[in-house]
């Protein structure tokens, strides 16, 4: 099966300053690709690129089969597009942009134009300034889930939506996966990226540094372990994997990589455990560090892919 | 802390946003009575001429309705006090517009919420507002005064007429501002409050012309100033009514702004159509609902009462002509060689053809406005070519102005047609001269796309930049006997000066070649750049 989105060595420069530096992207036909990234990270320009608004300055970007920017009126009545800021014409009514958009994209569903704007609660004959920030996304929201493209790029689509609409948001999703549509969706969310995607991309600093299933993510998360042993431990810090390792007498306190439990375990059970407290990773602990690493490293130049990059 | 805490810190930052704004538009305001008067002096010496001068103008019912009723004494002041009255329209509406801009434009994006969170009163964004206005208003006022008495006219009658002035402005601020409680909307706050201008202008001037309606002057607060009668009559009671008035509007702005909510509007919002029509369902339909307010105002502005005027004037200004030699004499070396009508009418179409240009960069603009605010991006991500929505902008930049001049054409034609009884000689005549100045228009239009191609975020200032040269080289070009080769620069230079001057092609064929040449080079940039540039 042909893959909807792949993107390899994607380049990107703004003057100087390099927003898409080698990035890659993958998106197989039919799933939901969460895409994530600090702010700034380059997941919009992107999308842009996707999109045949900008022109790639190198690598290479394959959507749907074609080039998105030689190709680019023709791709974009196959795919629909919600910006993270949907900004309307403050004299048009929203029932009116989303009708506009979606007969821009060659026709769309009445009938579930009508459910979609029942299920997310949108009253459609307010004028595009009355509305807020949350009832504007709706509308982009409302515009692309009532067409038929095959795929959806959704560029933090919830942002400003109340819990409840995006409980909305997700169903109407998962119902979209079912009936076989592709979306890449980025996100900040982490609980709608654990409920809803297949599988995942991280990106950095306009480079992609994990990608894979979730449950390959959570192998790439550290375990905190807490242990009391019969004798004073030694040799844990030169393991591979060991982090903010602290040894007071027999009391032992360290994280570890998943993918370097063992090992450690291993040392540990040589001196006797008489305790053993182990926290599982989670998702959260794996964006935060990068997140945060990615803060760190602000304005440094970046040498190479973040240490936790599976060993191949 | 009062409601009006914080005035002082908002009047500064409404200073610190217009600090270039502020000073052209006062300047430009201060200038404008004084040129008027050297002008007039150099040509109207005696006591005699410009009373021969004042019954030329006065005989003319359309230029009553702009001046408000001849003077009782033909001094220099008194003749620019009523010749320069328009000046206390544009003040007017210079008031209105300012308050809105400072008041309801900030609520409606949302940057009033933001101030409003801080130590700032309830009163305080109106108060700052009118304040700056009226500070502002009364500098105006001193220059003006200033101005006159440079030109040996009288001080009393000098602070007079600054002070008139000043009052139109300081009263249609309040009035702008009562306006500004009333939609959530600064669109339709501003045609609420020029509406009122242009109401009270309207009731003013039929006061002034129709016998026996002489009362209707007093009924409108335009009126009561043009009551000033500054250096014949000097009644400086009427300021008195007029800040009594003020205090009044403001003070009902401020009660207004009281009770409503931020960003909310007294006047309940209007909802649109639940679904699009069926014609809403590609670019140049939405084009169309985005342009066509503007077109509707330029056809009705300059189309229909500019043509009027035009039309209107041009046997009056044509018979003041013949009764002044020297005034012939500079006239005729300017512009074309026949009739003084002509003269006239090749001149005020010119002037009519650069507020046209303006509309035309503005409507090349919008593309930026809508690449700027996000909206282009939507449209260009569904099955929207580039060169497609690029197009249905261009539609309106180009033959929007074509449409407002061939209006404009049309009715100052008829209207000098009646006026000398040989409408099917006229009509031609004067639509073609509308009609020759496309090109130079369509040049700065072709201009500003070619700029929003190739350089997006300079578009807006290069546009009205071009434009401003224009202005200056055709309007005082001459006067400061510039080089023929800088005056060459505008393409309005090379417009032939119709109806009376020869028709030649070649001039108009090469701006038409620059024009297309422009649009091609700002469309392949277009095509080529990254969407959108912010």
């Amino acid at each position: 099966m042909e893959n909807s989105i792949s993107v390899a060595g994607l380049i990107k420069r703004f003057g100087r300053t390099t927003a898409l530096d080698g990035l890659d992207l993958t998106v197989a036909q039919g799933e939901v690709h969460g895409f994530l990234g600090p702010n700034g990270a380059g997941k919009t320009t992107t999308i842009r690129i996707l999109l045949g608004l900008q022109r790639a300055d190198g690598g290479t970007v394959r959507l749907l089969g074609g080039d998105p920017w030689h190709d680019a009126v023709s791709l974009h009545r196959r795919l629909a597009y919600v910006p993270g800021d949907v900004t309307l014409w403050p004299n048009l009514s929203g029932g009116e942009v989303i009708d506009l958009l979606g007969r821009l994209r060659g026709g769309l569903n009445p009938a579930r134009r009508n459910e979609l704007l029942e299920r997310f609660d949108l009253d459609p004959r307010k004028k595009g300034r009355a509305y807020s920030k949350g009832n504007r996304q709706k509308v982009g929201l409302i515009a692309a889930l009532a067409s038929d493209a095959e795929l959806l790029l959704l560029d933090e689509p919830t942002s400003g939506l109340d819990p409840l609409m995006e409980e909305v948001f997700r169903q109407v999703i998962a119902e979209e996966k079912r009936r076989g549509r592709t979306v890449l969706l980025s996100s900040h969310i982490l609980s709608e990226v654990e409920a809803l995607c297949d599988r995942v991309s991280i990106i950095r600093q306009g480079r992609t540094v994990e990608t894979g299933t979730l449950t390959q993510l959570r192998h790439l998360t550290r375990t905190f372990i807490s242990a009391e042993l019969s004798t004073p431990p030694n040799g844990l810090a030169d393991l591979p994997g060991v982090h903010d390792l602290q040894v007071a007498a027999n009391q032992v306190r360290l994280q570890v990589d998943s993918a370097q439990l063992d090992p450690v375990l291993r040392q540990l059970t040589s001196h006797g455990v008489r305790s053993l407290v182990s926290q599982p990773p989670t998702l959260e602990e794996l964006f935060l560090r990068h997140y945060e690493t990615s803060r760190h490293e602000t304005g440094q130049h970046q040498t190479g892919r973040h240490e936790t990059e599976p060993a191949t | 802390m009062t409601a009006f805490t914080g005035t002082g810190n908002l009047a500064r930052l409404i200073v610190r946003r217009d600090r270039v704004l502020l000073p052209i538009w006062m300047l430009f305001m201060a200038v404008l009575p004084l040129s008027l008067a050297s002008g007039t002096a150099t040509l109207y010496k005696t006591d005699a001429e410009r009373q021969g001068y004042i019954d030329d103008l006065g005989s003319s019912p359309l230029l009553l309705l702009f001046y408000g009723t001849k003077p009782a004494d033909p001094n220099l002041g008194a003749l620019i006090f009523w010749r320069g009255a328009t000046g206390m329209v544009i003040m007017a509406l210079i008031g209105v517009l300012f308050v809105i801009r400072h008041t309801r434009v900030e609520e409606e994006a949302g940057r009033r919420e933001l101030l409003g969170a801080t130590v700032v009163g309830r009163h305080a964004a109106v108060a700052a507002a009118l304040l700056t206005m009226t500070v502002a208003s009364l500098a105006v006022g001193v220059l003006v005064a200033l101005g006159m008495i440079s030109q040996d006219t009288p001080a009393g009658g000098a602070f007079a007429m600054g002070l008139a002035w000043a009052s139109a402005s300081i009263l249609f601020a309040a009035v702008g501002a009562v306006t500004a409680q009333l939609s959530e909307g600064a669109g339709a706050a501003r045609g609420i409050g020029v509406a009122v201008v242009g109401l009270s202008f309207g009731v003013r001037g039929a006061g002034d012309v129709a016998a026996g309606l002489s009362w209707l002057s007093w009924v409108s607060p335009l009126g009561w100033i043009y009551q000033v009668h500054a250096y014949t009559g000097n009644r400086w009671w009427i300021f008195g009514v007029v800040a009594v008035a003020t205090v009044a509007v403001s003070a009902l702005a401020l009660r207004l702004s009281a009770r409503r909510d931020v960003g909310a509007g007294l006047l309940p919002p209007r909802l649109g159509p639940p679904a699009a029509a069926p014609g809403l369902s590609g670019p140049l339909a939405l084009a169309w609902r985005l342009h066509r307010g503007s077109l509707y105002g330029w056809l009705a502005g300059l189309g229909i009462v500019g043509g009027l005027l035009f039309g209107g004037v041009a046997k009056t200004s044509a018979d003041l002509l013949a009764d002044n030699e020297q005034l012939k004499q500079i006239l005729e070396r300017i512009g074309g060689t026949s009739g003084a009508a002509d003269v006239f009418l090749a001149g005020t179409l010119g002037i009519g053809a650069i507020a046209v240009a303006a509309y035309g960069i503005s409507a090349a603009l919008r593309m930026r406005t809508e690449e700027a605010a996000l909206r282009s991006e939507a449209l260009l991500a569904t099955g929207v070519s580039r060169l497609r929505w690029a197009a249905s902008h261009l539609v309106f930049a180009f033959l929007g102005p074509a449409a407002v001049m061939l209006v404009t054409g049309l009715v100052a034609g008829l209207c000098y047609g009646v006026s000398t009884g040989d409408v099917g000689r006229a009509v031609p005549r004067v639509l073609a001269g509308a009609l020759v100045q496309l090109p130079a228009i369509w040049v700065l239009a072709a201009l500003t796309v070619a700029v929003f191609g190739l350089a997006p975020r300079r578009a807006p200032a290069v546009g009205w930049a071009a434009l401003s040269v224009c202005v200056v080289l055709g309007q005082i070009g001459a006067a400061l006997q510039l080089s023929q080769a800088l005056l060459d620069v505008s393409p309005f230079t090379h417009i032939p000066r119709v109806p009376g001057g020869t028709v030649t092609v070649a001039p108009l064929l090469v701006l038409t070649v620059i024009t297309v040449a422009l649009v091609l080079a700002g469309l392949t940039g277009f095509r080529r750049r990254s969407v959108p540039v912010t």
